[in-house]
């Protein structure tokens, strides 16, 4: 119990000080990674209640959409390259009673919830129980939604690309070499 | 006591391997028998000067390197030497799954902290390519987990006790070959590192940076390798033999042929290689889950 109390306590001062370093770094790409790191340490504490499949599907997530964020972090900021110092903080007074204002509300809202007592033990495979519960008597629904929107994405992804600028053999032709 | 000794095994096999795949690597680019090319080139890397460059992010820079063979290690940990793993986790694949797309950070890293053009554009174009290659790869892993009814590592052998996988989703096996090059950035998938691009994510690196690169990527090839072994492959089973001497024997053979087809194919370019892996392999592992799913049933 006391590791458990130790492991998690860690993993929250990991993710709120990589969380604060996301805002006190002076470079996007650290900022991005800080956010990684917090993100991570949030994911790890799933394996405190046994729940390594979410865990590692948090990590396996937040790192391929931490790394696709890195690129358009950088792409939409004022200095392009993002190699000089910059700031994360804009509107410092604004952005001091908005955070201030969200936190008091979060931690009230934390303080005054009748969180349920735990009812039952943990099942012998959480994984099983958890895609039961998620899933359950809809599964046929969730794996067609599921099929339906790989198939939007698939599509979306050869309508954007079906006429980019690297798919033509060269000016005036397009993709197979054809004269256009 | 026996998960230290299971783990000091696992690194020295890794060791080794990568070791072998990189003197074979060098004996086919020279054409002759070559392999203390890599030792030689170890060593002189050891002793060489770092390189630096102007206003390098040194701490990014530093994950960046190190993260590529800590990464490929720690996904290693779920594979079974013979019969059992250095960690036998129950959801083994999702965590293979996890330490690989470390791959991604640790060369966009190492792309963007040394402040050079042609690493970040080896950077992006490994992005580029994780795109392609992740969803394909992770459909391919789910086959042989769906197959065996199970996450866990060790149940994926015990499923193939009467036939490999590898012989009934012959489509989900190709897959998992070509996604273990891309991983590896290896072959025709090797734009992220490309000539085209002066060497790419690794242009700027250098001395012991370097050593640890390269190392890191041949370490990530041999555990692409590996991992193909008790997915599709039966893992230990086999004739005569110890499962730990098939589990060796299988790898070797793999890591051999994506050895041998790194230097046979020319590489793939990122559009291309989206086009392909988006329209053709995603809807082929898709019907190969069919199949192994209509089975399983």
């Amino acid at each position: 119990m006391t590791a458990q109390v130790v492991a998690f306590w860690t993993l929250a001062a990991v993710a709120v000080a990589s969380g604060v370093a996301v805002f006190v770094t002076g470079s996007m790409a650290r900022a991005t990674f800080a956010l990684l790191a917090s993100l991570l340490a949030a994911g790890l504490t799933f394996l405190l209640i046994d729940l390594q499949y979410l865990s590692f599907l948090i990590i396996v997530m937040m790192v391929m959409e931490m790394l696709i964020m890195a690129v358009y972090m950088v792409m939409y900021m004022m200095n392009p390259a993002g190699l000089m110092p910059m700031t994360m903080v804009h509107n410092r007074r604004g952005a001091v009673l908005i955070a201030s204002a969200v936190f008091v509300l979060l931690a009230v809202g934390v303080l005054l919830t009748p969180w349920p007592a735990r009812r039952g033990a943990p099942p012998p495979d959480p994984t099983r129980q958890l895609g039961l519960s998620v899933m359950g008597p809809r599964m046929l629904v969730m794996i067609v939604i599921g099929v339906a929107i790989l198939a939007t994405m698939v599509a979306a992804i050869v309508l954007a690309t079906d006429r980019g600028r690297y798919d033509r053999s060269g000016d005036e032709h397009d993709r197979w070499g054809r004269a256009t | 006591m026996g998960e230290t000794v299971a783990a000091v095994v696992l690194l020295a096999a890794l060791a080794v391997l990568a070791a072998g795949a990189a003197a074979f690597d060098a004996s086919l680019a020279a054409g002759r028998v070559a392999i203390g090319d890599p030792l030689r080139e170890a060593a002189r890397l050891l002793v060489t000067q770092r390189r630096r460059t102007l206003l390098p992010d040194a701490p990014l820079r530093r994950i960046g390197v190190s993260g590529l063979p800590l990464v490929a290690v720690l996904a290693a940990a779920v594979l079974p030497m013979g019969e059992h793993a250095v960690a036998d986790l129950p959801v083994g694949v999702v965590w293979f799954n996890g330490m690989e797309v470390g791959v991604w950070g640790a060369l966009w890293l190492i792309g963007w902290s040394v402040n050079s053009v042609y690493p970040l554009v080896g950077g992006y174009r490994f992005l580029a390519q994780g795109l392609a290659y992740e969803l394909p790869h992770m459909f391919a892993l789910i086959s042989a987990a769906l197959g065996a009814g199970s996450l866990r590592v060790a149940d994926v052998v015990a499923a193939q006790r009467g036939l490999w996988f590898a012989v009934w989703m012959p489509v989900a096996f190709a897959v998992y070959l070509i996604s273990a090059l891309a991983m590896a950035f290896w072959g025709p998938m090797n734009q992220a590192v490309g000539p085209d691009v002066a060497g790419g994510v690794p242009a700027e690196l250098s001395g012991p940076d370097r050593l640890v690169f390269q190392a890191g990527r041949y370490t990530l090839l041999t555990v692409a390798s590996a991992a193909a072994v008790p997915l599709f492959l039966g893992g230990g089973a086999g004739p005569a033999l110890p499962p730990w001497s098939w589990t060796l024997v299988k790898t070797v053979a793999v890591l051999a042929l994506l050895v041998w087809a790194g230097h046979r194919l020319p590489t793939i370019r990122m559009d291309r290689f989206m086009a392909a892996t988006w329209l053709v392999l995603i809807p082929a592992v898709l019907l190969q889950i069919l199949v192994v799913g209509i089975v399983v049933l």
